[in-house]
């Protein structure tokens, strides 16, 4: 049984220490914001927000997650920032499939929290880990840049 | 763990001898529990289970170029193709000396030499823990190259003398309890030096250059000597016990290849006294000092470094993050490891080329395989990126070293 | 007859789609369950319009409403949203006709149903960049003829003559007085109107939603993360599973250890068929647990010998086929070539690819004795409820087939077996189960584009100008499985003309050629632009090669043999403007052109690249220049002319699916390399005001790209690379 903090609240969750956080999320809680897309964390669909900082859900034990505070694309509202970078979002149409886009969003969040300047070459650094299969790349980049722009 | 460049394998010859009695009778399961403590020792599993097989079913294959690959053999207690057969006399001779049953010399890529530290009667708790699992009926495919022959078998008695069985020796009194646990674990059960020693020309192991470190199989086995610079001598007790239960030590980087897989079958599975004892022995093993420094490569230009700086943040930050810290598993915290700070890069492009799983008390720590979808330039300046960047180190490699560590695969 | 699947009176929708000029067949049709907009339904808010008295034909169904905000109106789209913003631009060209905002409008995606079989593609189906074209002329007259039959109900209800209203807002307004009625309220006197026998259509000057930038429907949705996808479908009871077939195809399940697998904590059941084998579990990481402790010993079968050389040596093989398929044959082509002054010749080779779509292969289904539904992200719902009507043995009307917002498509999803496989699986259960495929089993075991070998060769003047071409391809007709009713009658593909014959070239003589080679130890399928996209990089690198014998400028040679065609000179003259073409490059830097006709859409499309650095290749810019007629949506144009343009650079770079063993080798993204953020290249898309009938674009950037980077590779490096992928070459350069 592991008791993990998602989102501000807690849950019990019945699964192997080893069950990624993702699964957790999307089969045991019902949170299918975040999407499974590798498994291996090389497509970044699946980001969530462990403390602030940006990670793969697919390749977190949620055992390993001790008293960690999770926050999930469903868990945005409130947070100012957030709504900057969703707003910069839809402002230019970034979404094709919008398979992708919570991990991208969360990523981009991630990256503003703690950089909210970004330079071209900290954002594709940042945003890289994350494949957007329909080719939204030069939108995304875009959209960071208004987000940051907007960003007092 | 070995990926041994030398040669393996029980062959499982069926034999007419009496069949070891399994019946459960009052403490055998004691001794079930403590043969599967000491096979874990041993590391039995690793060897003896194909990928993706079913565990000690055998048919794992150890390519020895160019001699030949031999395949390890079916160990369940499956009476055709197993061992279900022997006697547990046949079984602590073949375990102990690499005599099997009618007299077939084992090759010693089973490392009989080091498991006759085991007593008749430790190997005997392995017997009684073997008979236990699931019976495979699986036979193993044959070996190739030379050691297809059966003529080449009895060479090995030859070897034997240059090389061969230990015995298990009595306890140094000058020396304290954990000491000699930690020999016999770590000479015994735990072969380390089938990897971590240098061959001599026979290919056995070196004495002269005990735990010197050596490459087997495109791996190198690190220097694990009390050298500060070259072996373990810097590491506080803290993260060798760490490194030994958990694969990992912050700082020093996360075991991969076949050390993962020492840790995951069989480090891990040590008791905490275990684990202590074998510390404290490693902690005297005399320096073997380090080799001389490599020249830089000139292979990496600016240009190179920040192709590789891309495909870092690319293929390899989701689990490394851009600053080698890791982002989900203190598996992936790499930043000041050991394999990063290897001029030669040898781990660093083996890992990046066949990947490594390591498996923790929480589940399976895997670095995917990026051999067959990079291309050489693109590996090595991922490698050259990393080495500099979060090793602190010149890489002495260059592109080259890529497509020769590939043919190892 | 009311067809129980979808409710609604099936003649009459085919009677709607069968006019040849698409007129409606209106009429009183029976009360139908919708099952609402894929996110309402699993968030359990079905919308239930059990009161929907007009519903005027495929796409349209108003019913009155107590919901506070909702306007009654309900599209139902014919094609499936799987990226491209077709649902907002089929909502754009209802919406346009009817009167109402289209922010205001309830979607459904079509259910599986004969009236939304797209001719082209013979059977309901999302693909071959065909959904503007088709829904152009359609949707405008189903929003047109709902027009004036509201107005109708309206003018007879006021008493006055029809010209005195207007549609607007989703009201019908009596412009004289300012009164109104909302079209929910107009339902039922509206459904008693006998349907219009002509339709007028807005005359483009009064279009006020068509042609301008508007922002997608679900974007937002998107954004938020709501559940859209098939693979987040959620229903009371459901079980999560995975599966793996044999990794060889052919290969069947041999010996499986069901006890380890049920041992696995939350693993419930182990389920097989023939050739895979399915762990069902509380949760998938549960399941997969299950399926790695399942150790399934494969019976491979024949196909286990068969590696990617075979593959290979037998499309090669086929360049000396003498009794080739004739496709194509235009003046005496051979004997031009013999007489000719000087002669080229090349061969180029592609290799087998897969999708990847970001969302792997998932279906959820529910197997009850009287009844299935399935909850699935399809580009063919008809073909994949048939095949589980088939599968459970229960009657098609039974089968429901909810349509998910696809999560990437690239023609994945044209093919539906595992919808088959999901339904042999669920018939063994009797609760609702959630297949998901791990990325592993989605590329090992995708349906690829086909592998294909091209043989050209040119007859020229003196000048370098092409007096004779003369093409063979040798590979597999996809079609002839996907639909065999589309082979030609000799044997001919017509998906392969896409670049070849579809071109904006003229030649004096011509032939084309076919020497058919199915690929063994594999399917072969659709992908994003099959025929175009191999047919273009063909072409537009042999192209390029004559032009650099003759010592010509590539725009210019390109240019010259562009005589029926004057909007693909306009987008090449364009292209060439906006990308600086000619004017000086950075030592190192190369610039490559190609030009296209491909699904009635004109591009033309300039690639910038950098090899400065040895053997490595940086993209640094890409240029569009498009002309697809009347746009409906130009910013999603651009955004699918970038995507396009991103997903193909990136396959043409790095992508090849290779076999070992009968196995696929490529498993995940570690091996699959995909184009990332960092080496995306900016792209400016440039669109042509044009007011002929839209072409697609959908494939269009995606066929661009690999020719148009091939040939900048060729400038930058001297390199002219003509086996894809590119990256084995550029790093040999």
């Amino acid at each position: 049984m592991a008791t993990v903090r998602i989102n501000n609240n807690e849950y019990q969750a019945d699964v192997a220490a080893d069950t990624p956080l993702l699964w957790v999320l999307r089969d045991v809680l019902g949170l299918t914001g975040t999407k499974f897309g590798c498994g291996i964390a090389e497509c970044g669909a699946c980001t969530v927000h462990v403390d602030g900082q940006a990670v793969r859900a697919c390749s977190l034990p949620v055992g390993n997650l001790g008293t960690k505070s999770v926050t999930t694309i469903e868990g945005l509202a409130g947070d100012p920032l957030a709504r900057v970078v969703q707003d910069a979002w839809a402002d230019i149409d970034v979404v094709q499939c919008g398979y992708c886009q919570p991990g991208q969003i969360m990523s981009a969040i991630a990256l503003l929290k703690t950089t909210p300047h970004p330079t071209d070459a900290q954002i594709d650094a940042a945003m890289s880990g994350n494949i957007c299969r329909c080719g939204t790349y030069p939108r995304i980049r875009q959209a960071i840049r208004n987000a940051a722009g907007d960003i007092a | 763990m070995r990926r041994s460049s030398l040669i393996f394998g029980i062959v499982g010859l069926m034999l007419t001898a009496i069949p070891a009695a399994r019946a459960e009778t009052p403490g055998q399961s004691d001794l079930v529990a403590r043969g599967q403590y000491l096979a874990r020792l041993a590391d039995c599993e690793a060897c003896h289970t194909a990928p993706g097989g079913v565990p000690f079913a055998g048919g794992r294959a150890f390519a020895v170029p160019p001699m030949g690959t031999i395949y390890s053999s079916n160990i369940t207690p499956d009476t055709k193709y197993g061992i279900g057969q022997w006697t547990d006399a046949q079984f602590a001779r073949s375990v102990r000396r690499g005599i099997s049953p009618h007299w077939k010399h084992l090759f010693p890529a089973m490392p009989y030499q080091d498991y006759a530290r085991m007593s008749p009667e430790d190997v005997r708790a392995i017997r009684a823990y073997l008979a236990t699992v699931r019976p495979v009926a699986r036979k193993i495919p044959a070996n190739t190259g030379i050691f297809q022959f059966s003529i080449v078998r009895p060479g090995m008695f030859g070897w034997d003398l240059f090389n061969g069985p230990a015995s298990s020796y009595p306890d140094d009194p000058k020396r304290s309890a954990a000491w000699n646990r930690g020999r016999w674990l770590v000479e015994g059960p735990g072969h380390c030096a089938e990897c971590h020693s240098p061959r001599t020309l026979t290919m056995g192991v070196s004495h002269r250059h005990a735990y010197a470190g050596a490459v087997a199989a495109g791996w190198l086995a690190y220097n694990i000597t009390s050298d500060p610079q070259a072996g373990i001598g810097s590491w506080t007790d803290e993260a060798l016990a760490s490194y030994l239960t958990t694969g990992h030590a912050d700082g020093h980087g996360t075991a991969a290849g076949p050390m993962a897989e020492a840790v995951s079958y069989s480090l891990r599975f040590m008791t905490k006294e275990d684990t202590a004892a074998m510390v404290t022995y490693l902690r005297t093993l005399p320096a073997q000092p380090a080799k001389p420094p490599k020249k830089a490569s000139d292979a990496f230009s600016p240009a190179a470094l920040k192709h590789g700086g891309a495909l870092f943040a690319g293929a390899c930050a989701g689990c490394h993050l851009e600053n080698g810290a890791g982002r989900q598993v203190e598996a992936a915290s790499i930043a000041g490891g050991h394999t990063l700070r290897d001029p030669d890069g040898v781990n660093l492009l083996q890992v990046l080329i066949e990947g490594s799983r390591l498996t923790t008390a929480t589940g399976n720590a895997d670095m995917p395989r990026f051999g067959d979808g990079y291309s050489d330039r693109d590996l090595a300046d991922i490698a050259a990126y990393t080495m500099t960047t979060l090793g602190g180190t010149q890489p002495a490699f260059n592109t080259d070293a890529v497509k020769a560590a590939r043919k190892t695969e | 007859m009311k067809n129980l699947a979808t409710g609604v009176a099936e003649p009459s929708r085919r009677g709607f789609l069968a006019g040849a000029t698409g007129l409606i067949v209106a009429g009183l049709l029976p009360a139908r369950r919708a099952f609402g907009r894929p996110s309402e339904f699993v968030q359990g808010v079905l919308s239930d319009v059990e009161n929907a008295p007009f519903a005027p034909g495929a796409y349209i169904r108003i019913a009155p409403t107590q919901v506070p905000g909702d306007s009654g109106v309900t599209f139902i789209l014919p094609n499936v949203e799987m990226g491209q913003g077709i649902y907002t631009g089929s909502v754009v060209l209802i919406a346009e006709e009817l009167g109402i905002d289209p922010e205001r409008v309830n979607l459904e995606a079509a259910p599986p149903d004969a009236a939304y079989i797209l001719p082209e593609l013979g059977t309901q189906a999302t693909g071959g960049s065909t959904s503007t074209i088709f829904e152009w002329t359609t949707l405008r007259e189903a929003g047109a003829a709902a027009r004036v039959m509201l107005i109708q109900a309206a003018a007879t209800r006021w008493n006055c003559p029809v010209t005195e209203c207007e549609a607007r807002q989703g009201q019908v307004v009596h412009t004289p007085s300012n009164r109104s009625f909302a079209f929910a309220d107009l339902a039922e006197d509206a459904a008693k109107v006998p349907p219009p026998k002509d339709v007028p259509l807005k005359p483009a000057r009064d279009w006020t939603l068509i042609g301008r930038p508007r922002h997608r429907l679900d974007s937002r949705a998107k954004i938020e993360g709501r559940p859209l996808f098939g693979i987040d479908i959620r229903v009371p009871d459901m079980k999560h599973a995975t599966v793996a077939a044999c990794p060889v195809l052919g290969g069947k399940v041999g010996e499986i250890d069901r006890d380890a697998a049920l041992r696995v904590p939350g693993v419930k059941e182990v389920l097989t068929i023939d050739d895979a084998v399915c762990v069902v579990a509380d949760h998938y990481w549960a399941a997969k647990k299950g399926l790695e402790a399942l150790a399934v010993v494969w019976r491979e079968g024949a196909n286990a010998s068969v590696d990617t050389a075979q593959i290979y040596r037998e499309l090669h093989d086929g360049l000396s086929e003498p009794h080739p398929i004739v496709a194509h044959s235009q003046g005496d082509a051979a004997a031009v070539f013999d007489r000719a002054v000087s002669r080229f010749e090349a061969i180029y080779q592609q290799p087998l690819l897969a999708h990847s779509p970001m969302e792997p292969i998932n279906c959820t289904i529910h197997v009850r004795p009287d009844g299935a539904d399935v909850w699935v992200g399809t580009q063919v719902p008809l073909r994949a409820r048939d095949s589980v009507a088939n599968i459970t043995g229960l009657p098609k009307e039974n089968v429901h087939l909810h349509s998910q917002y696809i999560g990437g498509g690239f023609g994945r999803r044209l093919e539906h077996e595992y919808v088959t496989q999901a339904a042999r699986f669920a018939r063994q259960v009797p609760y609702p189960l959630q297949i998901v495929w791990s990325r592993e089993e989605d590329l090992m075991r995708d349906r690829f584009r086909p592998a294909y070998v091209d043989h050209v060769r040119a007859g020229l003047d003196r000048q370098g100008g092409i007096q004779s071409m003369e093409f063979r391809i040798v590979g597999p007709a996809v079609v002839a499985r996907w639909a065999p009713a589309g082979l030609s009658p000799n044997g001919f593909d017509n998906d392969l003309a896409g670049g070849i014959l579809e071109t904006p070239y003229t030649y004096p003589a011509s032939r084309l050629d076919f020497v058919r080679r199915e690929a063994p130890g594999v399917v072969t399928a659709w992908w994003r632009g099959v025929g175009g996209t191999r047919g273009l990089f063909v072409v537009e690198s042999f192209i390029d090669e004559l032009a650099q014998r003759a010592n010509a400028d590539p725009v210019a040679y390109r240019r010259a043999l562009i005589h029926d065609h004057p909007r693909a000179r306009e987008v090449l003259d364009l292209a060439a403007e906006k990308s600086g073409w000619g004017t000086p490059l950075p030592k190192g830097h190369g610039r490559g052109v190609s030009v296209q006709f491909l699904f009635k859409s004109y591009l033309a499309t300039v690639v910038e690249v950098d090899m400065s650095a040895p053997g490595q290749i940086r993209i640094v810019r890409v240029t569009v220049a498009a002309d697809c007629g009347q746009p409906v949506n130009p910013d999603q144009i651009r955004a699918q002319i970038e995507g396009g343009v991103i997903f193909g650079l990136g396959t043409a770079l790095f992508n090849e699916i290779t076999l070992k063993n009968g196995r696929v080798q490529e498993n995940n993204f570690n091996l699959w390399r995909i184009l990332r953020m960092n080496e995306a290249p900016r792209i400016d898309t440039h669109l042509v005001n044009s007011t002929e009938a839209p072409g697609g674009v959908g494939e269009t950037g995606t066929a661009a790209a690999a020719p148009a980077l091939a040939n900048a590779i060729a400038a930058a490096s001297g390199r002219r690379l003509r086996t894809l992928p590119l990256m084995p070459g550029v790093e040999a350069a």
